[in-house]
């Protein structure tokens, strides 16, 4: 220990402290804190180049499922519309076979309105023909019966009886 | 690539242990093995100490006996007498003559100045015997040591300078040396002061944490070579360093850290309990404050000092050995030495930072952390 403290020199002691304080001085300014910030530049960039690359890639895949996804919804809109068209297609044959039926009806109803019509016309025009004739066969043979007046009356009688019964 | 980074490595070592051996010293024949003994104790010794001049070898001529320096003076700085005096190394003669300034004269001896007298006698302390007085103090020579320091200094800062320069222009990538570094500089912020420090506070201990691995790593890597410096194996420098982990840790602890100091049980038990614990307790984590640096300090200097003690050693033993035996023998033990050195400079180097970083996390730990420790005596 005494070998120790007679060995220490003091000057030395002093030297070292001045020179190591101005080394670390000179360093810290010109070396340690460039290389350090060169370091840490590096560093974040890597890491910056890297979380971008990563993000691209998500976005890739973003893009990705965007396409299927776009891709998926236009097959359903076609499938959409190719039934919804299968299924106009469908109405309107429904719906034109309904309207020729309805046509057809309302012909037929018509038609047999105006069959009903003529009858109609025809049964009167017949009435009114038979009438007529019955008239002038009646005149007829009122002009040869009714010689006397018995049997115009009795003839009347029987007519108007007959006429009730045929209405 | 790896290969031929590796022949470089051994080859640097090998020319390491081989320079070290021509500067081991140099002996006639004529000497008994016990002065080479105590010779080449006194030359580690040396070795050890830091010194005025920048001494490469040294070598005895074989006729005349004169001792060869191979080297270059350094300037000497000190303060003595109330005056500043300052001359070169070189008027010392490696301690055989006295140097005459501003009146009073001074001479090297273990290579510290001491004043002496003007036959170039030192003054003997009459109560303790054999100790010289009249040491100079206040010494603030430029010892082979500052230089050592300089020159690591003045590397790392070329090193770093380009190291920094490099991402400017090369896109963020270091070139060259820098791609030897910068895996280091990462290592230390991510795996010694993040892991410690914790990831909000690590950034103002990052330029200290650095630089100060790197220099006692090329500090002890210059140990390793030829010109045998002993910079970070010197009780003064890891002294230096540690005082200023001291210093750093107790400016910047925060509230926590001085409660977990003053009063480590927090609100876990009732005060009458607490203080008889604290009585023991309190002393015991004040000592720790000063323990943690000195543990530092004492750590490095005695792992360097250690290593040089050992490889120099086995290289002394192949001038005791002097056969073709030993010689061999004594080279491949200092070979496989200087081996695990190079690993042992890198390993101080991290344990120095990492301890320091450990101690810089638990001056800044906040109350979320404290929480964890609550109730619990942490951080003895």
């Amino acid at each position: 220990m005494e070998k120790l403290i007679n060995d220490f020199s003091f000057g030395l002691f002093i030297w070292q402290i001045i020179l190591f304080l101005l080394l670390l001085f000179l360093l810290r300014k010109f070396a340690w804190k460039p290389i350090l910030k060169a370091v840490e530049d590096r560093e974040t960039g890597i890491k910056e180049a890297l979380d971008s690359a990563e993000k691209a890639k998500l976005e890739m895949a973003n893009l990705q499922a965007d396409n299927e996804k776009l891709l998926q919804e236009a097959r359903a809109e076609r499938d959409t519309m190719l039934k919804e068209a299968r299924e106009m297609k469908a109405k309107m044959i429904a719906d034109a076979k309904e309207e020729a039926q309805a046509e057809a009806n309302k012909t037929i109803a018509n038609a047999q309105t105006a069959i009903e019509g003529e009858k109609k016309a025809a049964i009167a025009e017949l009435k009114e023909t038979v009438a007529n004739l019955s008239v002038e066969i009646a005149e007829k043979v009122v002009k040869s019966e009714l010689s006397n007046k018995d049997k115009q009356l009795e003839l009347v009688d029987s007519m108007l009886k007959d006429a009730n019964l045929n209405n | 690539m790896r290969k031929n980074t590796l022949v470089r490595v051994l080859s640097v070592l090998i020319l390491a242990v081989g320079f070290s051996a021509t500067a081991a010293p140099q002996k006639d024949d004529g000497d008994s093995p016990k002065d080479t003994k105590t010779e080449i104790k006194e030359y580690i010794a040396h070795h050890l100490q830091d010194s005025h001049d920048f001494n490469i070898m040294a070598s005895t001529d074989e006729e005349t006996g004169e001792v060869h320096h191979y080297g270059f003076p350094l300037p000497v700085i000190f303060w003595d007498d109330g005056k500043l005096h300052t001359f070169m190394s070189s008027k010392f003669h490696h301690g055989e003559t006295a140097v005459e300034s501003q009146g009073n004269h001074y001479k090297l001896y273990h290579s510290k100045i001491y004043r002496v007298d003007a036959d170039g006698n030192l003054n003997y302390d009459e109560a303790h015997g054999d100790h010289p007085t009249g040491r100079v103090h206040l010494d603030l020579s430029i010892t082979k040591s500052v230089v050592m320091m300089l020159v690591t200094g003045l590397l790392l800062i070329w090193l770093f300078r380009s190291l920094a320069k490099s991402y400017g222009k090369n896109g963020s990538i270091p070139k060259g040396i820098g791609r030897f570094f910068e895996p280091i500089v990462l290592y230390i912020r991510d795996d010694i002061a993040k892991a410690n420090i914790g990831e909000h506070k690590y950034k103002r201990y990052m330029p200290f944490l650095l630089t100060v691995f790197f220099f006692i790593w090329f500090l002890n890597m210059f140990g390793l070579t030829p010109l045998g410096v002993n910079v970070t194996g010197n009780i003064a420098v890891t002294a230096a360093l540690a005082i200023l982990v001291f210093l750093l840790t107790n400016f910047t602890g925060t509230k926590d850290y001085w409660k977990h100091i003053f009063d480590p049980l927090g609100d876990g038990m009732p005060w009458i309990g607490k203080a008889i614990i604290y009585i023991i307790l309190i002393p015991i984590e004040i000592l720790g404050l000063f323990i943690k640096p000195f543990a530092l300090m004492i750590r490095l200097y005695a792992n360097m000092t250690a290593g040089h003690v050992v490889l120099m050693s086995l290289i002394g033993l192949i001038f005791i050995f002097k056969s073709w035996v030993g010689g061999p023998l004594s080279f491949g033990l200092s070979f496989a030495i200087s081996l695990i050195e190079l690993f042992v400079a890198l390993l101080q180097a991290y344990i120095f930072t990492m301890l320091a970083a450990l101690y810089f996390g638990f001056a800044s730990e906040t109350h979320e952390h404290a929480e964890e420790h609550d109730g619990e005596v942490a951080h003895l």
